[in-house]
């Protein structure tokens, strides 16, 4: 029988800093992702982004949720009062959204460890959290199943959607690898089963998604290690930041949106 | 007067419809877990379906109202996510509202496939029940639907995704 599970400050500090990290990844992926609303090649597939770009926020409302009932703070405040510095997404989630091919392949990539890390969380002995990851897995899949459609479709194009696809996929892999980076006070937390093991996490997310990027005929770039971090961010996070907080900046004292 | 019995409320939470889909009520879609009368009110245990739906906040409101109509003093609403809402709790009598609709009821959830299954379940076209039919888009006009043709009546319309 496993021993109960006392929640001790530092580990509710380590989910506390996860939830968040999480929630960060979702609110900047998505803004990004909406930006294509009205504007992407296909009405299917603004419909499809507009979608998508919901699920994502509505996760990052979930894992907002579960910062909140630990520490007490406000998701709003949250969301639409912090600076570029206090945010915890990874570098990945805030890089403008570039082409057709680019946005396919940061939410493929993207897709694949959100999977793989909700699939994981499912078995976590915070039960709030494995909750909250049963019901996003649902969602999630019919995001991976769209994008890995995207990826092959493109990848086996034209000429210049190959060529699309290899830039966008050199450009964007030492950012994808770097959604694995653990967080500083994580260990604790995922050796007593709390959370899930990210660099294990790295090595099914690499086996699935090279079997698919290398069946396609793309090639997996070699990556050097990014200037940036979950900690420091890429200048293109403040703009994102503006655009999305303004209308809740303007009115700070407004209830019902 | 005498306070009205669970039975009174769960009638009223009949009369919440989805407001996506107001063919069908919350509780035939499986989103109602449970109604508690307490010394402070009624409570009402609620899963939701989509956690970005937006029609979550309506169907709140909708609750509170509808109970408050039957004789409550106070209404809170829960959210409970264990276990999580999937479409095998619609009931049967709202698969067959869902298909008089229009809208494909979803195909049975198969928990082993929760991510990497390429294969869409086949689905019937609910204007004239052939199975030949195809997915012409992933994403529908809501969350919880997808767009598809039928092949056979070549009429167009849209499926309950199976989560």
């Amino acid at each position: 029988m496993t021993k109960p599970l006392i929640l001790t400050e530092a580990l509710k500090t380590a989910l506390i800093a996860r939830f968040t990290a999480l929630a960060d990844d979702e609110i900047t992926l998505s803004h990004r992702v909406a930006e294509w609303t009205g504007h992407a090649p296909l009405l299917e597939e603004d419909i499809a982004l507009a979608n998508i770009a919901q699920d994502e926020l509505g996760h990052g409302t979930l894992w907002m949720g579960l910062r909140t009932a630990l520490d007490g703070s406000n998701a709003d405040a949250l969301a639409y009062h912090r600076d570029a510095a206090e945010y915890r997404n990874a570098p990945l989630t805030e890089l403008p959204k570039g082409d057709w091919a680019f946005t396919m392949v940061r939410q493929y990539l993207f897709d694949a460890w959100e999977v793989l890390w909700l699939d994981t969380a499912r078995q976590s002995r915070y039960t709030p959290l494995a909750d909250a990851a049963g019901q996003a897995l649902r969602e999630e899949k019919f995001h991976l199943q769209h994008t890995a459609l995207w990826v092959e479709r493109l990848a086996l194009g034209t000429p210049e959607s190959t060529r699309r696809m290899q830039a966008a996929l050199n450009q964007l892999w030492a950012y994808a690898l770097a959604l694995f980076d653990p967080l500083p006070a994580e260990a604790d937390a995922v050796a007593v089963g709390l959370l899930p093991d990210v660099a294990a996490l790295q090595t099914r997310w690499l086996e699935l998604v090279r079997g698919h990027l290398e069946g396609v005929g793309l090639n997996i770039p070699s990556a050097s290690p990014l200037p940036y971090s979950r900690h420091h961010h890429t200048e293109h996070l403040p703009p994102l930041l503006a655009d999305f907080q303004r209308v809740a900046r303007a009115f700070p004292d407004s209830q019902v949106w | 007067m005498t306070a009205p019995s669970a039975q009174t409320y769960w009638d009223a939470l009949r009369g919440v419809a989805d407001p996506e889909i107001p063919v069908v009520n919350i509780v035939e879609m499986g989103m109602v877990r449970g109604v508690d009368i307490g010394e402070h009110g009624v409570q009402v245990r609620f899963t939701p379906t989509f956690s970005g739906c937006p029609a979550l906040h309506v169907i709140r409101q909708g609750i509170t109202t509808a109970l408050t109509a039957a004789g409550a003093d106070a209404v809170t609403v829960e959210n409970v996510f264990s276990p999580p809402w999937t479409t095998d709790d619609i009931t049967p009598e709202a698969r067959a509202k869902l298909e008089t609709y229009g809208i494909a009821p979803p195909a049975p959830n198969d928990e082993s496939s929760l991510f990497m299954t390429l294969e869409p379940d086949a689905v019937r076209c609910p204007r004239c029940g052939s199975f030949d039919t195809r997915i012409t888009a992933s994403f529908g006009s809501a969350l919880c639907k997808r767009m598809y043709v039928c092949q056979a009546c070549k009429e167009p319309f849209e499926g309950m995704k199976s989560v």
